[in-house]
């Protein structure tokens, strides 16, 4: 569920995190400061091929990837042909589309636990703003866990719910659900302090 | 200082869970979800600074690549999309909607109310204005057209947020750390 990785092994699975995401910082960056529908399709097919190296099923899974993004894409289309600026919308798109295949790409190579390391690192100077590193990484780590943690409790209170009453839920369980995070929270923060405090 | 990380984290993981609540209808192109719920419940339980803290934890889980966004996106791949605007302003309307929670003493589910009402609708919709004018290419005013679709859906959203609040503190007093 919380994974996003790809179906094969690429070359990029191989490089440093870091250096990944500098790229795609970069190539996002440069990708929205070009105009020209003929090199921003040129950037696109370089995305293109950047997939094949995974070969023709990591390509496959890319696109299906975009797919979440048909009614941004609908709404562009419909405003630029509207406002008789077909040239300018296809620019739109096509930025939208490289920037976001590029991040999945990254994505996708790239393992969780690498780019946690990574993030942490970025985040060094926030220390100078009393957030250590080692506080975020502790941060992170908790909600990691406790995400499908949470999960399981939604789905029970959810299943409670149908075994007394015919009628949707809605918002009623919102607020169990939250308490529910409170108390855990109280929980871990006692397990915190026993094991000798965050530090 | 335990206390204050473990609320943080478990706020930011309650954000990611109320993305998953499927309930995904669109307009303009962007999913309306319980997510923005849960980041106006941020501020409005936890307060101005550890609510925002929670949902800039829960931007960190977006930034190393977790895809917890509704829909299924993580930090980078939202970068590009008109949506950028919303997610980063998403920090701020935590803060502003507990901030109107510390600093008035009107009844709680009212307070809780106002400040989701100025944080998650008016704060937000400034950074996702921006955000769809730049992605989208789109005039200002277009974008604010688009806006008007988010705005049925997210006033349910305040007053669901004012009425989950008030009950959290009837049901335990002494939880909201924004009235602490």
């Amino acid at each position: 569920m919380l994974t996003l990785t790809s179906p094969v092994e690429t070359p990029f699975d191989r490089l440093p995190a870091g250096v990944k995401l500098a790229a795609l910082v970069v190539a996002t960056s440069a990708v929205f400061t070009i105009t020209s529908p003929w090199i921003l399709g040129g950037a696109a097919a370089v995305v293109v091929g950047l997939y094949l190296t995974g070969g023709p099923r990591l390509l496959a899974y890319g696109v299906r990837l975009l797919w979440p993004l048909w009614p941004f894409a609908a709404v562009i289309a419909a405003w630029h042909l509207w406002r008789g600026t077909p040239v300018f919308g296809l620019v739109v798109l096509l930025r939208m589309a490289v920037a976001v295949t590029v991040a999945n790409l990254v994505t996708m190579t790239t393992r969780l636990d690498e780019m946690i390391a990574v993030i942490t690192k970025m985040a060094t100077p926030l220390g100078y703003f009393g957030l250590p590193p080692r506080r975020l990484a502790l941060a992170l780590a908790l909600a990691i866990r406790f995400i499908p943690d949470l999960m399981q409790s939604a789905e029970r209170l959810t299943l409670a719910w149908r075994a007394r009453s015919a009628r949707r839920s809605g918002h009623r369980l919102l607020a169990p659900l939250t308490l529910a995070a409170i108390d855990t929270a109280d929980h871990v923060a006692e397990a915190l302090r026993a094991r000798g405090g965050a530090g | 200082m335990e206390r204050n990380i473990a609320y943080i984290a478990l706020f930011a993981a309650l954000i990611a869970v109320l993305g998953f609540v499927p309930r995904i209808e669109l307009a303009a192109g962007v999913p309306i979800t319980a997510q923005s719920l849960g980041v106006m419940l941020c501020g409005t339980v936890l307060g101005a600074r550890r609510g925002a803290l929670a949902v800039l934890l829960f931007l960190a889980l977006l930034a190393v690549g977790l895809p917890l966004l509704s829909g299924g996106a993580n930090l980078w791949a939202v970068w590009g999309t008109p949506r950028i605007g919303f997610v980063i302003g998403f920090p701020f309307a935590a803060f502003v909607a507990g901030w109107v929670m510390e600093r008035t003493s009107l009844a709680v589910g009212v307070s809780a109310f106002a400040g989701a009402l100025i944080g998650g609708m008016a704060v937000l919709y400034a950074f996702g204005l921006v955000g769809m004018v730049w992605r989208m290419g789109i005039t200002p005013g277009q974008a604010l057209f688009n806006l008007g679709a988010f705005i049925p859906g997210d006033m349910v959203k305040a007053v669901i947020a004012g009425v989950v609040t008030a009950s959290l503190a009837r049901m335990r007093p002494g939880v909201l750390l924004s009235r602490a």
